[in-house]
């Protein structure tokens, strides 16, 4: 089966603001690498390697009755812009997608489960990533998730695992748990409070990481943050799991501290960059991608900050996959120049802002008013 | 947001956050330079910001270190040494045996240990030992569970001890 429309949810699932704190928290990823007995790893692999995997992982899924009914996508037979739309989903990452614009490598491929939120990559850095993207904090539930499929996985394949070393990986920095668990977070608050260095600091000395939306080497956009566990050997994937909720909650704790002394301390130049934020998305002809996070970053404060009822945080959530080159290409239903990409997203943008999110009854005229202010 | 007073002469901005989880409970502890100096804390880069490639040439070049980092060649796939430190990537499973001498000081490096104590993987058809390893995971696991009082995992868990116990 090589049909994008029969994956669950379009793979738009995480987008849809129910999990904790949902409006701090965008989306949870836990993720394991694993390799094959056998054959070289995905840098090093030879087409035969990647074929072979990508056959005998075929053939678990077959014998699994969990896993049978999934959706197989290989990379290969995707079109181009569709292979960019998984990838501005956040469900293949770049290096599935093949190097400076050339075609993915045989044997490229994601599985997706049909019976729940998780995924898997084929022949990646490692031959299998397995991945739970949810929405919200939801660390826990995508790792157990994640966990049982690799139990099922693992019951048909011959995984490569050393007794001292746990399960192998093609980088050293994965080897152990191969596991990784990420939460995407917006920190305005930490940011704007200039608070967010030691946060990150904190996070460092407890064997976190953070890194920008589409993961390492990515950059930091509209003060959204993805934090991370460094360590994969020498603890428990429970323990690194509990460590990482930990911290996180913690983090949400000064965000919302930082939050709050904004609104007290500094109430009137808040609210006024979010107003203009919010103003220049609604009616802006133009805007790059930066530019948008940017913006979209005050509106989101906004919201949390219940300046903007009327808006939803989906939408919010929502504008910010379908805003980006090859989704605006495929609702233009051709490719796009970059200042005609400009255009088309602001024209998105307001679309959405008119349709899903009217604030104007929410706008009272007087608030804010210096000269209605009570001595 | 008021300046961090340091926790220990209590006179001087604190700069050193310090951050530890001792028995489950998270505690941060602010201190200056010169108190976290004496304390020995150093808040010089942390291995997470460097590199791979250069945490491997740095132990590479450690002249306490006798390794025989540039030498040696994966059986398997023929991976070198220079091929690792310049990639900072293990070519196949077979890498971790063929460099199995160097790779824990990198591993204790990068990760403060070189030993899995996760998950026990279950080949397809498991010996005895295998089995018991496994078994010997999940109680581990159980016992967890049953002290977070997760008892929903714990019931999971129990489920596949059951169904991995001889009869």
């Amino acid at each position: 089966m090589n049909d994008f429309e029969a994956i669950p949810d379009h793979g738009l699932g995480w987008l849809e603001a129910s999990g904790e704190h949902a409006d701090i928290v965008l989306s949870t990823r836990v993720r394991v690498a694993r390799n094959l007995q056998g054959h070289a790893f995905g840098p090093r692999a030879r087409v035969n390697d990647r074929e072979a995997v990508l056959r005998e992982f075929r053939a678990a899924i077959e014998r699994s009755p969990g896993l049978r009914d999934g959706v197989l996508l290989e990379l290969p037979s995707v079109g181009e812009r569709m292979r960019r739309i998984l990838h501005e989903r956040r469900l293949v990452t770049r290096d599935l997608l093949g190097h400076d614009d050339g075609e993915p490598a045989s044997g490229t491929a994601v599985h997706f489960s049909t019976r729940d939120p998780v995924s898997v990559m084929v022949n990646e850095e490692d031959h299998l990533r397995a991945q739970s993207l949810v929405s919200g904090l939801r660390i826990q539930e995508a790792w157990q998730v994640v966990d049982r499929l690799d139990d099922e996985l693992g019951r048909e394949l011959p995984f490569a695992y050393h007794h001292d070393f746990g399960f192998l990986t093609s980088c050293p920095t994965n080897v152990g748990t191969g596991l990784r668990a990420s939460v995407f977070m917006h920190l305005p608050g930490l940011v704007l409070t200039k608070e967010i260095g030691k946060a990150l600091r904190g996070l460092g000395e407890l064997g976190l990481t953070f890194r920008g939306l589409y993961g390492e080497g990515s950059e930091v956009v509209g003060q959204f943050f993805q934090v991370s566990n460094q360590i994969t050997l020498g603890r428990t994937e429970d323990d690194l799991v509990d460590g990482l909720e930990r911290a996180v909650r913690t983090v949400i704790q000064k965000e919302l501290e930082a939050r709050h002394w904004l609104t007290r301390e500094a109430r009137g130049i808040t609210e006024d960059k979010i107003w203009r934020a919010y103003g220049l998305l609604r009616y802006a002809r133009s805007l790059s991608f930066d530019e948008l996070m940017a913006l979209l970053s005050s509106v989101r404060l906004g919201k949390s900050l219940k300046l903007l009822p009327g808006l939803r945080v989906y939408s919010l959530n929502k504008i910010m996959v379908f805003t980006q080159p090859a989704h605006l290409e495929q609702a233009a239903g051709r490719d796009l120049s970059p200042e005609e990409l400009d255009e088309h997203r602001a024209s998105y943008v307001r679309r959405v802002l008119a349709t899903e999110g009217d604030v104007s009854a929410t706008d009272d005229p007087s608030a804010g008013d210096p000269s209605s202010e009570k001595p | 947001m008021s300046e961090m007073i340091c926790e220990n002469c209590g006179s001087t901005d604190a700069v050193v956050h310090l951050t530890q989880i001792v028995n489950n409970q998270m505690s941060t502890h602010h201190l200056c330079e010169k108190c976290a100096a004496e304390k020995g804390l150093d808040s010089g880069p942390a291995v997470g910001d460097m590199p791979l490639v250069d945490v491997i040439a740095q132990i590479a070049e450690d002249p306490a270190v006798d390794t025989h980092w540039g030498s040696g060649q994966c059986s398997f796939c023929g991976l070198t040494h220079d091929d690792f430190r310049r990639t900072g990537r293990l070519g196949c499973p077979h890498c971790y045996e063929s460099f199995s001498a160097e790779l824990p000081r990198l591993l204790r490096r990068i990760h403060g240990g070189a030993k899995h104590v996760g998950k026990v993987y279950l080949p397809p058809d498991p010996s005895a030992s295998e089995l018991e390893k496994r078994l010997d995971g999940l109680r581990r696991r159980l016992e967890r569970a049953v002290q977070s009082e997760d008892f929903e995992r714990a019931a999971e868990i129990r489920d596949q001890i059951r169904a991995l116990e001889p009869a």
